[in-house]
């Protein structure tokens, strides 16, 4: 995955290393994008996370073209904010065929943010995981300020 | 022994003789037996399922969902460019300006589509609102929902975004939209069960073709649709993906 661009000045550097191994170079603001409403994000992922279809809110959202998301892994959205911990629970979880869900604070293009209330579920077809859907919604702000503090400890 | 066929009632009444006069030329081109029973609330039409008293059905996608993984049945083909979606609606002098202005204690009136009631407990989420600090009234039908409104029995309501379009414009303009669905993923479906699967192909080509004739674009007009469009599997498979995301 490619190094982000810094956007402007006032962006903060952070570099990222994901389960893998590899490793990108972000550069975040403090601004949040506000959850769209009535909007579901959707998108669909392969075995190893890497996007294979997405919708209109899920484009808009992340400030990346159609064409910059699909073949890339799913952690291009991943904010330095997250705590790791937080995706190896929710790859467990859909890897042993289960469903995840969580609060995630998720990275734009423009190195802004958005909060989303995700649920993952793994896609069985005879039998066979062959990819995951997720789905985003909003979430209250309450829960929101209850997940900030909470993954504030874990990091 | 005729096949029995049926719809999710969640289309507006003035579509019912719609669908019987589809019914009779879908009998007459397939050259089936297919008898059209129309239930009046989705309890009903669940125990007709459950009795094994549904061969075909234009469903919700909820039922699809149900019905594919559940029943056995095979989506054969959607309506063109209609995804659902649905509307969460307040009287137009309610001071309610967003979801998050709605407080613990809510009324919510809606009719008793399983459908359009997940997606609007869903948008209500931002204002921490769930069925332990709200007040569910049902009704009947979707202009029994508006009335709730109107009279200030209720402080929202759920409607297809199809059912609040037709509504008067009267009713409507005393009404205010405070959030629409935007899913864009899920829609309703034509399904066979398994009893009519060696007839698939017939059933599907009569849907897919059914916009070239003059008769046939008539019928889909009253039907509020312009055309069928082809359902693989897998778009079902995903569908029914994203609908256990919002229902577990």
């Amino acid at each position: 995955m490619d190094d982000m661009v810094a956007s402007n000045d006032a962006c903060s550097a952070h570099l990222l290393t994901f389960a893998d191994g590899t490793r990108r170079q972000v550069y975040v603001t403090s601004v949040e994008t506000p959850y769209p409403r009535g909007k579901l994000i959707v998108s669909r992922t392969d075995t190893r996370g890497i996007i294979t279809q997405c919708n209109p809110s899920f484009v808009d959202m992340s400030g990346y073209p159609a064409a910059e998301l699909i073949g890339q892994p799913h952690c291009i959205l991943r904010h330095p904010d997250m705590p790791a911990a937080a995706f190896r629970d929710l790859w467990d979880t859909v890897q042993s065929g289960r469903q995840w869900n969580g609060y995630v604070k998720n990275l734009r293009k423009d190195g802004g943010h958005y909060w989303v209330y995700a649920t993952v579920v793994p896609n069985v077809r005879d039998g066979m995981i062959v990819g995951y859907t997720s789905v985003r919604r909003e979430p209250s702000r309450d829960k929101v300020a209850a997940a900030e503090a909470l993954y504030r400890e874990m990091r | 022994m005729a096949f029995n066929f049926t719809v999710s009632p969640s289309f507006p009444n003035e579509r019912i003789s719609d669908w019987y006069i589809f019914n009779t030329w879908m009998q007459r081109s397939l050259d089936l037996p297919i008898h059209l029973e129309l239930h009046n609330d989705f309890g009903a039409q669940r125990q007709a399922i459950a009795a094994g008293k549904v061969d075909m059905i234009y469903a919700n996608p909820f039922d699809a969902s149900l019905l594919v993984r559940e029943q056995g049945f095979r989506a054969i083909a959607r309506p063109e460019g209609k995804p659902d979606e649905m509307v969460i609606v307040v009287a137009a002098d309610s001071p309610t300006q967003a979801v998050p202005d709605l407080a613990a204690g809510s009324r919510i009136a809606c009719a008793d589509d399983p459908c359009v009631n997940t997606i609007g407990r869903i948008l209500l989420e931002p204002a921490n609102l769930d069925g332990t600090n709200t007040t569910e009234l049902r009704r009947e039908t979707y202009i029994q929902v508006a009335k709730a409104l109107l009279r200030g029995d209720a402080d929202l309501g759920f409607m297809p975004v199809e059912a609040f379009e037709s509504l008067s414009s009267l009713v409507r303009r005393d009404l205010r939209v405070l959030v629409a669905s935007q899913i864009q993923v899920i829609h309703h479906a034509f399904l066979i069960g398994p009893i009519l699967f060696e007839h698939a192909t017939a059933i599907t080509g009569l849907l897919l073709s059914m916009h070239q004739s003059d008769k046939g674009q008539a019928m889909l007009t009253a039907l509020g649709a312009q055309r069928w469009q082809a359902l693989e599997q897998e778009d079902v498979e995903f569908m029914i993906d994203i609908i256990s995301t919002l229902t577990t």
